[in-house]
């Protein structure tokens, strides 16, 4: 599902160059639940945003749903982030001007969708995270979990192939990121290829497998036991 | 997408209000302030005959010599003499001579006062060279030029005063005393600016009464009531004094329709110049023009200055309500970066983002021309305050003042937002995304 090998990004300077990635390799297959960690700095959100179109690479190759997407043009990109992918942000990323309704609508009306689909769309999503009585509410009438369901709502609303998700419980109290997170579970249990940046080792722990960043490059934890102290235990989770 | 983008535009002009109006209000008195000077600089810097402009001519002879012409040029009319050998030649495919007259007309019965109404005496060639529309009836004919026939064609104005609007054709009417048959009846019809007589006119007035043979006025010695222009000793006590004198009082027209034709035209002006100076009349060399009617206007410089200057400033007030306008809208645009990251992430692609961004700045750019029509209208009854009557008057709030307000507002607005939703499409959506 989304596969990148040798994959650097380089940000320069006219004095420094900074490797954000390095030898970045990672193979993500369809229908799993991947966890990235790593200490603050060390890459995991460039990943994130690499691995979502947002943000070009320096080198290497980057397949997502086979498809090889070094070369493609905007327009291509958008297209596929689109159609194959969904976002879930740590601060929620709603359009504060736009109510519940509207802002799970952004994604399908650049798609195209005639309004009849659209809005069937918009409300089986609602239903799924449970919001259906607030689609008319705005962003700022409701609840942190609330919030960050109805950005739940918004990426599924588009049936992405790949969902994306950065620090999706970083912003909310216990009781709500676990509700966020059982949400997560669930549309992965539906089938859903999830990859979710995390500096929560207890939210790792509910991933399927769990991939480690260090330096912009993924480390196995095994061969490096001076990480083990901040890692989540990564083999019982495997 | 586009009814998505002007909700999306809709919903950001009310999201600050403020910001909104001061834009509206700088396109709208931009706007406002151009198409109140251009609607007088239109009206006096139009081509008054588009059709035939570039066919219609004025010759211009020389009479005076270097020593009393001015700065070298022809006079701007000619001298009886000069007219009549023109006339006589008949070089030209269609050709009229013209001189303003006016008269008292009689409108018949015991209790009318006479009016007084102002015509010109021209050719029967006038009316098909300057395309002159008719209510009812035509011109008079060649023959009736050589028989001095007492005809004239009347204007709509007159038509409506004298005959209540019915067909005046076939009626006589009396003119300075004299009776004459009435031929025809002219639609209104006022070429802006009047280009055929800059001489004695200044190209902005009133509709002409009547049109009578240019012959038939010489016949019954009628002055002119325009200008004249002599040099010299004047001598001319009578009547055939003043035809032999040198003083220009009569404007030529020649039709010619192509460049041969122009050319052959210009070589019998020179040839005839030639011959004057070989039998002493003239003492200098032939000194001619031969002008159409573009060139014409400019040569006579009709445009009023302060109708250029006025337009000019105006502009200038535009383009600074326009960089104004850039500036609101740049820090309008990127103030919203976190939405614009947002919207990439989710598909849209820079040109969808462009796109909606010069669709905001087009409703912006509409509301301005709302703002700047009403403004328009409210300022084209001042335009007296700046321009002569006779100039102020010509500008009119017209439909295709309308188009053109609203026409400017918008493409100069989406214009001026060309760099703004530029810099909007590219915005990073990792780099918000990563701050937020």
């Amino acid at each position: 599902m989304l596969k990148m090998s040798h994959l650097s990004k380089v940000y320069r300077t006219e004095v420094v160059e900074t490797y954000a990635l390095r030898d970045f390799n990672i193979d993500v297959k369809e229908g799993e639940f991947v966890a990235v960690t790593g200490p603050s700095g060390s890459g995991k959100t460039t990943f994130l945003t690499i691995a979502g179109l947002l943000e070009t690479f320096s080198g290497g190759e980057y397949h997502l749903d086979g498809i090889e997407v070094s070369n493609l043009n905007d327009n291509a990109r958008s297209r596929i982030r689109n159609e194959k992918i969904g976002f879930i942000f740590q601060a929620f990323n709603l359009i504060p001007d736009l109510n519940v309704y509207d802002n799970i609508e952004v994604p399908l009306r650049y798609r195209g969708m005639k309004a009849a689909e659209r809005k069937q769309r918009i409300m089986d999503a609602l239903e799924r995270v449970g919001l259906s009585s607030r689609a008319r509410h705005y962003p700022a009438e409701l609840s942190g979990g609330q919030q960050q369901r109805v950005a739940i709502a918004r990426a599924l609303a588009g049936s992405p192939r790949l969902l994306l998700a950065d620090e999706p419980t970083g912003n909310l109290d216990t009781q709500m990121a676990r509700g966020v997170l059982e949400l997560l579970e669930e549309i992965h249990r539906d089938g859903a290829t999830i990859v979710m940046v995390t500096h929560d080792p207890e939210l790792a722990a509910r991933a399927q497998r769990n991939v480690h960043i260090i330096d912009g490059q993924v480390v196995d934890l095994a061969e490096e036991p001076r990480f083990h102290a901040h890692a989540a235990a990564p083999q019982s989770l495997a | 997408m586009l009814s998505y983008y002007l909700e999306l535009a809709l919903r950001s002009l009310r999201r600050n209000p403020a910001l909104t109006a001061l834009m509206v209000m700088a396109i709208g008195f931009g706007v406002a302030a151009s198409m109140i000077t251009w609607s007088v600089f239109r009206a006096v810097s139009g081509d008054p005959i588009p059709d035939k402009s570039a066919r219609l001519f004025t010759p211009q002879i020389d009479g005076w010599g270097p020593q009393q012409n001015l700065k070298g040029e022809p006079a701007d009319a000619l001298n009886y003499t000069d007219a009549m050998v023109l006339m006589r030649a008949h070089e030209a495919k269609r050709q009229t001579l013209l001189y303003p007259v006016q008269l008292s007309v009689m409108p018949g019965g015991d209790r009318d006062l006479p009016l007084a109404a102002n015509g010109y005496a021209v050719g029967g060639d006038f009316f098909a060279m300057f395309e002159v529309p008719f209510e009812y009836g035509t011109g008079w004919s060649a023959q009736d030029d050589h028989a001095r026939a007492a005809v004239v064609v009347i204007s709509d104005q007159l038509n409506q005063k004298l005959f209540g609007g019915a067909n005046g054709v076939g009626r006589t009417i009396n003119l300075g005393g004299h009776d004459y048959r009435v031929v025809g009846v002219t639609r209104h019809w006022n070429p802006k600016p009047r280009f055929f007589d800059l001489f004695s006119t200044q190209g902005f007035e009133d509709v002409s009464d009547f049109y009578m043979p240019f012959t038939r006025a010489l016949d019954l010695e009628m002055r002119t009531d325009g200008s004249n222009s002599c040099r010299g000793k004047l001598t001319f006590t009578t009547w055939d004094d003043w035809l032999q004198s040198n003083c220009v009082w009569i404007t030529p027209w020649v039709e010619l329709d192509s460049a041969a034709d122009v050319a052959r035209y210009r070589h019998f002006l020179e040839n005839y110049a030639a011959d004057q100076q070989r039998a002493g009349r003239f003492d200098w060399a032939p000194n001619l023009r031969l002008r159409d009617v573009v060139q014409w206007l400019d040569h006579e410089r009709v445009v009023p200055p302060e109708s250029r200057i006025s337009f000019m400033v105006a502009l200038g007030f535009f383009v600074i309500c326009l960089v104004n306008t850039i500036g609101l809208l740049l820090a309008k645009f990127l103030r919203r970066a976190g939405e614009i990251g947002v919207r990439r992430a989710l598909g849209a692609s820079r040109r969808q983002i462009y796109t909606q961004y010069l669709i905001e700045a087009a409703t912006v750019g509409l509301a301005g021309g709302v703002l700047g029509l009403l403004l328009t209208a409210a300022g084209v009854p001042g335009v007296g305050l700046l321009f002569p009557p006779q100039i102020a008057r010509l500008a009119q709030l017209d439909l295709s003042l309308v188009a053109l307000t609203f026409a400017v507002a918008i493409f100069a607005t989406v214009a001026a937002a060309f760099y703004p939703a530029w810099r909007a499409a590219k915005v990073q959506p990792a780099w918000q995304l990563k701050s937020n």
